[in-house]
């Protein structure tokens, strides 16, 4: 257990190193000089040299790289002598729009990140879920179609097509929701939720789509398996059959794709979260594109990159628990 | 069809049995019209080529046809027509009085369940009041009664920790919980190595002569039949090709189909006698 | 195998779609040619097949059309719209009349019928390439690894699981946000095939292994035929109608990242009409103006729609396939 354990965080930590190096050359070598874009219009060329120093843009790549890498966990120091800024570990730099610490940023703005994320996952494995067994159990008849249907149209419609039209629904022409506004839960409650009601939908309908599918297909694959026909033939009843015999084979590799899809999400809804204008980290980086904040912009990636690989690792260590044949360290 | 060996009752009486689908071709009969009895604690193997419908005749005789098949006929257990019973009165026979080992060992068991799980569980929804250490003792048991050593220990490990032959083995405890009075057994031992394969034949006819149950065996192979069944069902697309004692088709068969079934099995059935003596029961390893 | 816009981010982890349970047909199954026959009779099948046709005819034909309307792309109107408003669109649904079939965009009186003539031609040519390079990239890994086994296996199975694990959409994200804005169309294709070969290759990989095993392969192999021969003449044809499904699977996905990143403002640049950058344009207006993202919104959703339900229907028709072959 322990080895496999080991070999895990191996993997885990040459994928995110190769996230980062991967990162990096593309802003060193292929964009645009940042000491110029920080310096803005009236520069001049020592102005600019004064920025590369502080920035350690004059330095090779590799020693940059090094420094990048370094400062994710001891911190560094930005130009020398009484001007030098020291950013505390993890240091992922700093914005060149505010100028504050991207790990900052980050921080504070990864709650509502998350809120989106968890509401939109326990709907979208609700929905998800209960219609692919709708479907499952109903294979051929009309509400499987109709259920069919649904699904190709949700995993169709881009996110902010329904977002848009759904806030042009329910808030501008019926009225049902209120204008986003930002409010922190314990000042209204209300007006919190429905902030979040509908980026959950959006996030939820082409998910569940996608959920319902996979539950529909694994159902119908899995009682067709010779144990159902077993459990059926010592008497079960059939609400034991399908409880036991069928639901947990079918719905156990759910779980690997749910938490790969959570994770993934915790690093931000770019669109969903722009086009609701909600301030999370998703907002955040799709604003950063525009201003070319690549700071902000290689924060965000390392960040998602760091929650997909925990979670992939989450989710193989849930695997292992739930799925007797992957068990590891149990002696036969 | 009087052809009652021994006994005078019969434990299993089927009747014009036909089972069909429906396809977009029309209705196509796998099984066509078949009449069978069983005698109380008697053996019958069915013995017939892949799709000789063989396999479907033992669905419809446990209630458990595909979606889309069909059965017309009379199956008669224990004096209960059993093509008319209501399903939830099918299903306490299921399982307790007439139980069924498949194929495939691995297949038909659950990955995601410990064997003892599997085994006590028929015992535990058959019989009400059952609590989970009765269950466990019950499971236990079973497995010695099949010859799985260390079966304390090994109630306990999931189907993938066994080896093929120990899996049919479970599949057999499994059954063999209930004191069913019919066991019905399809390919038991397709799926297993040849030497693995009389072992099993050797724990089916145990297990009949110890509890009295009756069995059908279900096989392609008929040196397979040979070795435990004393009455033979020869089927060919559905149809009966020929019925009567084994030994009498097996000196004297009377069909060309049945010769040429008996053509192509080389006759092993000293080798397999050789074998048994080389093989304990139960020196099968365990993995 | 899809990566349509809805689920890019949710699954911008990764951003090609089911990490598990394999949609594509597992074992091999045979002539392409069967798969058009059941498809004729396919009435949804069709439809999708008649709008997709329409698009694409659309695209090929936009300088037509737009002289037919009158209005190029980029051309403003200021007549179409009211400065007093804000720059809202004269008259109603948008500014639909005779004159702007669609209505025009508010500000600058941009014909919207223009644009999404225009869009089509973006769209197309960056799914449809972005398809292409992504199959013979799959395809070839594919059958490289699946093929050659060992070493080579290693190597491509190792980079796949690599690209597969990273957060693809924030990275495609990345990648073009940091390069120079010059040929987006041909970096959007690069990026998007980038990520996009794995889930095919895997795929490939696989039915290879099991093919390569087969007698005719083997018979192929006695008979002196090199490996090249034995790829392309027995291995390659086999592997056809796999093929067919998984690229109709994967073209909605395309078309939905390609919108997706033009509407984050990282795809094709302005003023180069795109139906995603059209209707991230129309966010601040979609109170006053829902025309405007709607037109778009639609012809967007229906093209994502028609190439999933016919992706869905080509898979299923060969699976069925299948048990007869």
């Amino acid at each position: 257990m322990i080895r496999f354990l080991l070999n895990r965080v191996m993997g885990m930590v040459v994928v995110l190193f190769l996230v980062c190096l991967f990162t990096f050359v593309i802003f060193f070598v292929l964009s645009p000089d940042p000491a110029v874009q920080i310096c803005g219009k009236n520069c001049t060329p020592e102005v600019i040299d004064q920025l590369r120093a502080n920035l350690g843009l004059d330095q090779p790549f590799w020693s940059q790289f090094w420094t990048f890498v370094s400062g994710l966990f001891v911190g560094r120091t930005y130009g020398s002598g009484p001007n030098a800024i020291d950013c505390a570990a993890p240091c992922l730099g700093y914005s060149f729009q505010t100028s504050q610490p991207v790990f900052d940023m980050i921080a504070q703005r990864l709650p509502v990140s998350a809120t989106v994320a968890i509401g939109a996952a326990i709907l979208w494995l609700l929905a998800g879920v209960s219609a692919g067994l709708v479907s499952a159990v109903r294979e051929g008849r009309f509400a499987d179609r109709f259920i069919t249907g649904l699904t190709l149209t949700g995993m169709s419609i881009p996110n902010y097509v329904l977002g848009l039209s759904l806030q042009f629904l329910l808030v501008v022409t019926l009225g049902w929701l209120p204008f986003p506004q930002a409010v922190p839960f314990s000042e209204d409650p209300v007006q919190w939720f429905s902030n979040y009601l509908m980026p959950w939908i959006v996030l939820a309908v082409g998910a569940s789509a996608v959920y319902t599918r996979l539950t529909r297909a694994n159902v119908i694959e899995t009682l067709q398996e010779n144990y159902v026909r077993t459990a059926r033939a010592k008497g079960l009843s059939p609400g034991l059959v399908w409880r036991r015999h069928a639901l947990r084979p079918a719905l156990t590799p759910i779980v690997t794709i749910f938490g790969m899809d959570f994770a993934g999400l915790l690093g931000g809804a770019l669109i969903t979260e722009t086009v609701f204008g909600l301030n999370g980290i998703g907002k955040m980086a799709a604003d950063s594109i525009t201003k070319n904040d690549q700071p902000v912009i290689m924060g965000v990636t390392l960040l998602a990159a760091f929650f997909v690989v925990i979670g992939n690792m989450v989710v193989d260590l849930l695997y292992t628990a739930i799925d007797p044949r992957v068990r590891v360290g149990s002696a036969a | 069809m009087s052809e009652t060996p021994r006994d005078t009752e019969n434990l299993l009486r089927v009747r014009d049995l036909t089972v069909g689908f429906h396809t977009a071709a029309g209705q196509v009969d796998v099984v066509k019209q078949l009449d069978f009895d069983l005698a109380r604690g008697g053996a019958l193997g069915i013995v017939g080529e892949s799709g000789s419908g063989k396999s479907m005749t033992s669905l419809a005789i446990m209630g458990l046809l595909p979606k889309g098949a069909s059965r017309s006929g009379s199956i008669e257990f224990d004096g209960t027509e059993l093509t008319t019973l209501p399903e939830r009165a099918m299903r306490s026979i299921r399982g307790d009085r007439i139980a069924m080992i498949f194929q495939d060992p691995l297949s038909s068991l659950n990955p995601y369940y410990t064997v003892g799980t599997q085994i006590a569980e028929a015992y535990r929804s058959h019989r009400s009041g059952v609590t989970r250490r009765q269950a466990r003792k019950v499971a236990i048991e079973a497995m010695e009664r099949v010859h799985i050593r260390d079966a304390a220990r090994r109630v306990d490990h999931y189907p993938h920790q066994f080896s093929g032959g120990m899996r049919q083995r479970v599949m057999i405890a499994m059954t063999l919980s209930m004191e069913p009075e019919l066991i019905i057994a399809d390919e038991p031992t397709t799926a297993l190595d040849v030497t693995v394969q009389a072992q099993i034949l050797d724990l089916l006819a145990e297990i009949r002569s110890d509890t009295g149950a009756g069995l059908i065996l279900i096989t392609h192979d008929l040196a397979v039949v040979s070795q435990v069944t004393d009455h033979l069902v020869v089927m060919r697309d559905g149809d009966l090709v020929e019925q009567g004692a084994a030994e009498q088709i097996f000196t004297d068969p009377q069909r060309d189909y049945t010769r040429m079934l008996l053509d192509a099995v080389p006759r092993i059935d000293d080798e397999i006698g050789l074998l048994r003596t080389l093989t304990a029961p139960t020196a099968e390893e365990e993995s | 195998m899809t990566f349509t816009s809805t689920d890019l981010e949710v699954e911008g982890a990764a951003a090609g779609g089911e990490t598990a349970g394999d949609p594509a047909p597992s074992s091999p199954p045979a002539s392409g040619r069967r798969l058009v026959r059941a498809f004729l009779h396919d009435r949804a099948a069709l439809a999708c097949s008649v709008y997709i046709l329409l698009i694409i005819l659309m695209a090929l034909a936009a300088p037509l059309l737009v002289k037919l309307s009158g209005w190029g792309p980029l051309e403003f109107d200021q007549s179409a719209v009211d400065p007093n408003l804000g720059g809202l669109p004269l008259g109603t649904a948008g500014g639909v009349s005779a004159e702007h079939w669609f209505g025009v965009e508010p500000g600058n009186g941009r014909d919207i019928f223009a644009r999404i003539v225009y869009g089509a031609r973006v769209s197309m040519t960056i799914a449809l390439l972005a398809t292409v390079l992504t199959s013979v990239l799959g395809v070839v890994f594919g059958l490289l690894a699946g093929y050659f086994g060992g070493r080579v296996d290693m190597v491509i199975s190792r980079v796949m699981e690599f690209l597969m694990a990273f957060p693809a959409l924030i990275f495609m994200i990345a990648v073009l946000s940091a390069l120079p804005a010059e040929n987006r169309q041909f970096l959007l294709v690069g990026v998007i095939s980038f990520f996009g070969w794995p889930y095919l290759a895997r795929i490939i990989r696989g039915q290879t292994m099991s093919l390569k095993e087969r007698e005719f392969v083997e018979s192929a192999k006695a008979s002196g035929a090199t490996s090249i021969q034995i790829i392309f003449k027995e291995i390659l044809p086999n592997l056809s109608s796999t093929i067919i499904v998984m690229t109709t699977l994967a073209v909605p996905g395309y078309v939905g990242t390609e919108a997706g990143l033009s509407f984050l403002g990282v795809g094709v640049v302005p003023p180069t009409p795109s139906w995603g950058q059209m209707i991230a344009s129309s966010v601040p207006w979609y109170a006053v103006d829902p025309a405007y993202f709607l037109f778009p919104g639609a012809f967007l959703f229906l093209l994502v729609l028609s190439f999933t339900v016919l992706g869905d229907r080509v898979k299923k028709i060969a699976e069925s396939g299948e048990g007869r072959a």
